[in-house]
């Protein structure tokens, strides 16, 4: 008897790396065939690339103003964009992006921007995922009482419109970048405990499942370990879009004042700061929100490329 | 029909439920007492004992939580202190001009959205749907304050004194004094009667006052002021709309009964029109009912952009002036606005879907 139970394990188990694996060559392979997802995964990269080597790329300091600078230069506040190959004056200090109201190096400080804005990405969407993950697990698991409690506080807070819950919660937390990410994790959880409740409540009527509960696994063994890994696919799509609408409040949040604050390199905030010279000065308008952009841009094109990718429905066609 | 509505009516009293006692909850969470936060630091024990009494915050939680649902049920929302007004005032003089603003924006979305996205089904990978699903994808990536100020530095400045030029800020232009149309139709209204809100609340929407009082200088003036903002406000729910109406169109139109209908010698017109497009709208209804919460968060955005005196100004103006009344009582109202628009789409998508309603 004991061979017996445990070979069709062992073949299972064989059979799921196999195939996971496999899975993941196919995504891969499929997400390349899009070019839209492409154009994603290159802006990603180049994000990544600038976040990373930032310190060394900004030829500035991305805090320290430059009127106490040493030598002091004899720069204004606001000037535009100096580049010297497109024919400013040599004898100019070159500033890729002009300078900011604060005289400092705009280019300099969105470099340290990026940085930032896939930290709060990643940071908001795990916070979100985790929780979600697990809310969403226990409701669509043990359901009734458990479910009927978890999903009605999940509607509740999917009845504020996303921004305005967050608005609300910042105003209570008191502003500041922590206190708008925690904001902004918590009003995304829902999603996720939607996504995972879904995929747990078709997943554990799965043979597989009762063959796990058959052969004595507890409760949190089957749930964490046979269930959820195979609840996976939708949430890592539903996260990378995630990151897109994480990263895209958290500068609205900013932009309102209520997220990073002054001096911080953060997209949302710079903008915010020089909403007023948008007239005498559009290039600090200008070049954040177009690195806001672009940085949703990637991730949505890369969420949507995942979807597709990732989609059984399509598995056959392709 | 009448029984679904029902029971969606009954199923959204435990969210409404959830949605006062996280407001609630919200203000009694803000640090500090909220008689120090009035009356400031220096306020004495006494004074503050007083304070507390005559707001019943000396009595226990439960019953300042049904006091609190209790206003809310006689349209009490509570009041601002730094405008010393009733939150329900505020909301007649800066609502209309926030449901102008999202009207509009919501007209754009939907009369270039459904079109852009039928288009792109029909012409499945033309340049038309290639251009359409780029568009769509930069639009959804659009941070709307960025846009606004975008526009407003092009159409403001960059186009300045060309045909194109439009006011970069605010509602109507100097000068220009709308007057309330049941005073141009000469009408006796004595302030404080439930007419007088009524037609209070609708002269305040310049655009629909303009029409009923026939003033087409402000008419024109409202409407070059509103294009910016409501274009900017449409990018996001524009895009989703014609990304879905794609979607929705391309499933519909791979099935078999509309080959039948093309099959029996039909117009490719009626087919789209009357076959095809009437079942994508079921999953366009749902996603223009979310596309509105998004309008609000939006219309904060906006309207600190364009300087427009709508609710979104007023909530920031709160937010930076501590004014947890006004946040509070406008998330109250905009969430119960919200539910009864979710309301509103489902019981249409029941409308439109006769499956829904047997489940």
């Amino acid at each position: 008897m004991a061979t017996q139970t445990s070979s069709p394990l062992k073949l299972d188990s064989e059979v799921l790396t196999l195939e996971s694996a496999s899975l993941w060559q196919i995504t891969w392979r499929r997400l390349f065939r899009r070019k839209s997802s492409i154009v994603g995964m290159v802006i990603l990269a180049i994000l990544i690339l600038l976040a990373i080597t930032a310190q060394w790329l900004a030829p500035y300091d991305p805090i320290l103003s430059m009127l106490d600078s040493d030598p002091p230069q004899r720069i204004q506040k606001r000037s535009s964009p100096c580049i010297h190959a497109f024919g400013c004056a040599p004898d100019q200090p070159q500033h890729i992006m002009g300078t900011d109201g604060n005289i400092r190096d705009e280019f300099s400080r969105m470099l340290y921007g990026a940085r930032l804005s896939l930290a709060i990405g990643l940071s908001t969407v795990t916070f979100a995922i985790v929780i979600g993950t697990v809310l969403g697990a226990l409701a669509g698991y043990f359901g009734g009482r458990i479910d009927n409690v978890i999903m009605r506080i999940m509607d509740v807070l999917l009845a504020f419109p996303s921004l305005l819950l967050a608005i609300a919660i910042v105003t209570v937390l008191g502003p500041g970048l922590i206190n708008a990410l925690l904001a902004i994790g918590i009003v995304s959880i829902p999603a996720y405990a939607r996504v995972v409740r879904g995929s747990v409540l078709s997943i554990r009527e799965m043979d597989f499942v009762s063959a796990s509960r058959a052969l004595g696994g507890n409760t949190y063994e089957i749930l964490f370990r046979r269930i959820l890994p195979n609840a996976l696919t939708p949430l890592i799509v539903q996260g990378t879009l995630g990151i897109a609408t994480a990263i895209l409040d958290a500068a609205a949040l900013s932009f309102l004042g209520l997220g990073a604050q002054p001096p911080t390199p953060e997209w949302g905030s710079m903008l915010g700061a020089e909403r007023n010279q948008v007239f005498t000065a559009p290039h600090l308008v200008f070049y954040p929100g177009l690195a806001i952009m672009l940085t949703v841009l990637a991730f949505n094109l890369l969420g949507d490329g995942l979807r597709d990718a990732l989609d059984p429905r399509l598995a056959h066609i392709s | 029909m009448v029984t679904y509505i029902l029971r969606r009516l009954l199923l959204s009293i435990p969210v409404l439920f959830g949605i006062l006692f996280a407001t609630f909850a919200l203000a009694r969470l803000i640090p500090g007492d909220p008689c120090r936060a009035m009356l400031g630091e220096k306020a004495t024990k006494v004074v503050c004992d007083e304070f507390n009494h005559r707001h019943g915050l000396d009595r226990p939680i439960p019953i300042q939580f049904g006091v609190y649902v209790d206003e809310i049920a006689h349209g009490d929302f509570g009041n601002s202190f730094r405008y010393s007004k009733p939150i329900t005032e505020l909301l007649i003089e800066r609502l209309p001009m926030t449901v102008e603003l999202s009207f509009a924006a919501l007209l754009i979305s939907i009369f270039i959205g459904i079109p852009l996205g039928v288009i792109s089904a029909v012409r499945h990978n033309s340049w038309v749907d290639v251009f359409t699903m780029m568009w769509a994808n930069v639009g959804v990536s659009m941070p709307v304050f960025w846009l606004g100020l975008m526009l407003a530095y092009i159409f403001a400045l960059a186009l300045k004194d060309t045909f194109f030029q439009l006011p970069p800020s605010g509602r109507l232009s100097p000068g220009i004094i709308p007057v309330p149309f049941f005073e141009t139709w000469g009408m006796q209204l004595s302030e404080g009667t439930f007419l007088f809100t009524v037609s209070d609340f609708f002269s305040r929407m310049n655009i629909l006052n303009a029409v009923l009082s026939s003033d087409w200088t402000l008419l024109m003036d409202a409407i070059t002021h509103l294009i910016l903002p409501a274009f900017a406000l449409s990018t996001i729910p524009m895009a989703l709309i014609a990304r879905m109406t794609r979607s929705a169109m391309l499933e519909v139109l791979g099935q078999d009964y509309i080959r039948t209908a093309r099959a029996k010698g039909l117009i490719a017109r009626t087919v789209i029109m009357k076959h095809a497009f009437r079942n994508a709208l079921l999953p366009l209804a749902t996603v223009i009912g979310l596309s509105l919460g998004g309008l609000l968060g939006g219309a904060v955005l906006t309207e600190t952009v364009f300087n427009l005196s709508g609710v979104g100004r007023i909530l920031y103006d709160g937010i930076t002036a501590r004014d947890y009344g006004i946040v509070q009582g406008f998330t109250v109202v905009i969430a119960i606005f919200f539910v009864a628009l979710n309301l509103i789409v489902d019981v249409s998508y029941a409308y439109l879907d006769p499956r829904i309603r047997l489940n």
